[in-house]
């Protein structure tokens, strides 16, 4: 077990740093003035020059590389080129906002896809399945943008018409502050998340769930007598459940990097929206810090989904 | 029948690295498949081979055409050492020898038409200009048996006898000196195997052919071949002429095997009367130390679990017929397992 | 062997397309694509008959006096944008970007995949090793992040757009089809081909991808409507195909400024969106059907559903 675990840990630090290393060679490493960027087009001379010795931009490429590591490993991200501010004071202004969107939505996806994908598993062909099958596949084609805009035209807009405004797009109260207001502002944004990777998680779970009621021991299980629900619960459910997982590991640590689309639809200051106004702006220390940051969160999410599966299913260790 | 050797086989052995997964240091084991096999094959001859499942036939037939490199011991092909030989090295001998497997289902690519799979042989060889290989692979289907006009279907459309036929016409178009035959019939209804065996014997007389035959069947192997080499845990037991080793077996293992086919001829019945074999098939990755048969064999004594018998003629036979038992059976001694002591290893 | 009548075995693939023709849903879809292409390649048609040009502002006549966008009517069938752009022009040229992205992304993220995928499958050892390492770190790399990144720093366009959609879709195809090309490494007719003295490029091509090309097929067909969609985002965010080349994204992005007032801004491209991707889907999945009826997940990079 913990061979298994350690292996996994250095596999996953490997990739954050080989992200990091790609990161720092698209930014620096290709040949762009990185001292322009900053100071602006009109800058002089002599302000390029102070720039690129305060940046450390004219030291030779490795010695560069080398104290970004070194930054990198003592949790330095650096400051933004455009506030000043620290990078990791950034970051940790936007998580929780990231969090609560990953967080509810997932809870959200969870109940809506697999439940959905359960019931359209066990009456296959029906009107219900169908429904449930085509409705997923309406939800799983649509980006998430579009998802997200036309909740915020139905829910919120033509409601607001007639004089409701229950779901304005546009802030974020922390939970701290008022649950309630909370859960308000960050409603639509998890339907959003949640009807798009829920559609998929449908059609993975209704996939799985057919190939397991298909097997024999299901219907060993059945003509012992037990009860249906207790058949698809516990027997067919619990096996289905590998792929699902797997795949909530992967989403949810994507999502914890910021629901890029969703937080810029609905306005939600996140890491997502951080990350996307930095680009526009080459705000290179906020790119780099949130890029790494997202990496190592799926990274850490796929380690958690491999320990548990591992300890659900001996045999994944054994791989 | 000429007796030059066309297969020399001298003390081959393959070995598998295999991970231990039932502890978790996973430690590599080793599983010699084949242990230390020395076999001769002559020109024109049909030299069967027979064992249980697991015993290393398939191996060490994949071994004789170089789809495995032997981990050691040599292979010599008409003289030539072509153990260790490369890819490009063993070129010209591709063409000299050639395999027909047992699964008529799985050894012909589902997605491709029949005429393609059995004009390989010429593509790969750059054989002949392209337009003359259609005409030589309908004459080879005509060889066969097939109807020519089936040249564009896909081996879906065929029936298991006939894919075997396909997969013969695959293996003959070079004209090769040597075909190893791995369970070429075991997969087909009984009566569809008479005629495929029908068809080797004929081919055999046409174009001068060479067979390694291997089979669980002993039945089926009586019938084919010349001689009969009986293989056991990776290791030859016994060989000797067909005649030979059907009436006079002197290996209790081969004794055994001949027990379990059912036989007409009461005389023979009572020949081979049945031998129970004792103790557990034991595994490859543990082999017995000695006589690899001395866990079960009815005959069993002290020698046998501390040394290993080598294959030479016993108890008065010729040099055909080679036996590797420290106490074999005599002429005309039968084999009882009442009076047996299993003797744990 | 019996003479039997001339009749012509029908193939594997012909099996195949005649489930597909049956399959009433995939007739559907198909039309639809059909219907989109059509309009894709009628985009210039359509400018003349209306007398309106995608990037052409009419301010007087599409733009009401106090600057908003005219609804659906004679003048502009489906409406005008902020600018004044005629919004059903727009949109037909619009499916160009996405016919053309989607396709071509898909496609090329297939062939890499297909490709790596057989020679890591095949070859085995150290350069399936190292190639399948290479495989799980693009599929770690996040996606959205990087590819905006990169958008903005070499410049978006069309070609950018193309290549970055294949990069982050190539791994999971080349994943599927390594480990088919494991499997049919060991299959017998490979062994056959090996005693047949066939070298590894010859069974790479003539016994490996004719198998794998019925996966590689599926996944091509699935990858488009992920990669319209993972262009539409990237349009969406002003890092697709630049303005002012019309792209359903980037329209959308206009919707979000002034939906509460111009619903056709939001509805008509993202019913085109909708519908192509939708249609592509339903497509993948009737074909995925048709070559094996057996199917198992979901897959694509811009597919994570995430974001």
């Amino acid at each position: 077990m913990i061979g298994f675990l350690l292996r996994r840990i250095a596999w996953g630090t490997l990739v954050v740093w080989l992200v990091a290393t790609l990161v720092f060679v698209v930014y620096f490493a290709v040949p762009r003035d990185v001292a322009r960027l900053i100071a602006g087009r009109q800058a002089s001379e002599e302000t390029l020059v102070v720039v690129r010795a305060r940046l450390g931009l004219d030291q030779p490429i490795l010695v560069q590389y080398g104290r970004f590591i070194g930054r990198l490993v003592h949790g330095d991200l650096g400051e933004s080129f455009i506030t000043q501010e620290s990078v990791v004071s950034i970051v940790a202004r936007d998580i929780p906002v990231s969090a609560s969107l990953a967080l509810g939505g997932s809870a959200l996806w969870l109940l809506l896809g697999v439940g959905a994908g359960v019931v359209a598993a066990i009456r296959p062909r029906s009107r219900t399945d169908r429904s449930i099958t085509a409705l997923a596949l309406f939800f799983y084609s649509m980006p998430t943008f579009l998802v997200g805009q036309l909740l915020l035209y139905f829910l919120f807009f033509q409601l607001y018409r007639v004089g409701f405004e229950f779901f304005p797009p546009g802030s974020y109260v922390p939970f701290t502050d008022s649950p309630l207001q909370w859960a308000r502002f960050l409603i639509l944004p998890w339907f959003t998340i949640a009807l798009v990777t829920g559609a998929a998680y449908a059609r993975l779970t209704r996939g799985a769930m057919l190939d397991a009621l298909g097997e024999d021991y299901i219907r060993t299980a059945r003509s012992k007598g037990l009860p249906e629900w207790r058949v698809v619960l516990l027997h067919a459910l619990r096996s289905s459940l590998t792929p699902v997982v797997t795949q909530f590991g992967i989403d949810l640590g994507t999502l914890m990097g910021g629901a890029i689309v969703t937080e810029v639809v609905f306005g939600l200051p996140g890491l997502g929206r951080e990350v996307v106004q930095a680009i526009l702006k080459q705000d290179l220390p906020v790119i780099i810090g949130v890029t790494i940051l997202s990496s190592a969160l799926v990274v850490a999410a796929n380690l958690l989904v491999d320990v548990c599966q591992s300890l659900l299913d001996p045999r994944v260790r054994a791989n | 029948m000429t007796t030059e050797v066309l297969v020399q086989l001298r003390d081959v052995v393959k070995e598998f690295p295999v991970q231990s997964s039932a502890a978790f240091g996973g430690r590599s084991e080793r599983l010699q498949a084949v242990a230390g096999v020395s076999l001769e094959l002559r020109r024109g001859e049909t030299l069967g081979l027979v064992g249980e499942t697991g015993c290393g036939k398939s191996t060490l037939a994949r071994c004789v055409v170089r789809l495995l490199e032997p981990s050691a011991g040599q292979v010599l092909f008409d003289g030539h050492d072509i153990s260790t030989a490369s890819h490009a090295e063993l070129g010209p001998y591709r063409r000299r020898m050639q395999m027909i497997f047992q699964d008529p289902y799985g050894s012909l690519n589902p997605r491709r038409r029949v005429g393609s799979i059995i004009g390989d042989p010429f593509e790969i060889h750059g054989i002949g200009p392209a337009g003359q290989r259609r005409r030589k692979v309908q004459d080879l289907m005509a060889l066969v048996g097939l109807n020519p006009e089936h040249y564009n279907r896909f081996p879906a459309d065929f029936s298991g006898g006939q894919r075997q036929r396909i997969g013969i016409a695959r293996a003959i178009a070079l004209r090769p000196e040597l075909i190893v035959c791995d369970e070429p019939v075991s997969a087909l209804d009984v009566s569809i195997q008479a005629q495929i065996l029908n068809l080797l014997d004929e081919l055999q007389d046409e174009l001068g052919l060479t067979y390694l035959f291997i089979s669980h069947d002993l039945s089926v192997v009586r019938h084919v071949s010349d001689r009969v080499a009986v293989m056991y845990l990776g290791r030859i037991a016994e060989v000797a002429p067909s005649a030979a080793l059907y009436e006079r077996a002197r290996h209790p293992y081969t004794r055994a095997l001949l027990s379990s086919v059912p036989a007409f001829d009461p005389d023979e019945r009572r020949a081979h009367a049945s031998v129970l074999l004792t103790g557990d098939p034991p595994s490859p990755l543990d082999p017995p130390r000695g006589c690899r048969f001395h866990p079960r064999c009815p005959r069993a004594q002290a020698r046998c679990a501390a040394e290993v018998p080598q294959l030479i003629p016993r108890a008065g036979d010729g040099p055909e017929h080679t036996t590797a038992c420290h106490f074999p059976l005599a002429d005309g001694e039968t084999m009882s397992t009442d009076a047996a002591r299993s003797v744990t290893a | 062997m019996s003479a039997a009548p001339p009749i012509r075995g029908r193939g594997p693939w012909e099996l195949a397309f005649e489930r597909l023709r049956r399959d009433r849903a995939a007739i559907a879809s198909a039309i639809t694509i059909l219907f989109a292409l059509a309009i894709a390649l009628a985009a210039p048609l359509l400018a003349q008959l209306t007398g309106h040009s995608p990037i052409e502002q009419f301010t007087e006549t599409g733009l009401s006096p106090t600057g908003i966008p005219v609804g659906p009517g004679r003048e502009f069938w489906l409406g005008t944008d902020g600018l004044g752009r005629d919004v059903l022009v727009r949109i037909a040229y619009g499916t160009r970007v996405s016919l053309l992205v989607g396709v071509l992304a898909s496609g090329l993220a297939v062939l890499i995949g297909a490709i790596v995928g057989i020679a890591a499958g095949w070859h085995g050892g150290a350069v399936d090793t190292l190639l399948s390492r290479f495989m799980d770190v693009v599929l770690s790399l996040p996606f959205l992040i990087l590819a905006l990144a990169l958008a903005a720093l070499v410049g978006p366009g069309l070609g950018v757009s193309i290549f970055l959609i294949a990069f982050f879709s190539w791994a999971s195809v080349g994943r599927i089809v390594r480990a088919e090309a494991r499997a049919i490494r060991e299959r017998e007719y490979v062994q056959a081909a090996r005693a047949l003295g066939a070298g590894s490029a010859r069974i790479m091509f003539v016994e490996m991808l004719p198998v794998v090309s019925a996966t590689v097929i599926v996944y091509a067909t699935l990858l488009i409507p992920s990669s319209i969609a993972f262009e539409a985002t990237l349009s969406f965010l002003g890092l697709g195909v630049p303005p002012p080349t019309p792209t359903w994204g980037n329209m959308l992005t206009d919707a979000m400024a002034y939906y509460k007032v111009a619903w056709w801004l939001l509805v008509f491209p993202g019913a085109a969106l909708l519908g192509i991707t939708y249609a592509f889907n339903v497509l993948g999945d009737s074909v995925r059907d048709a070559l094996d009826p057996r199917h198992d997940q979901t897959i694509g990079a811009g597919r994570g559903g995430a974001g």
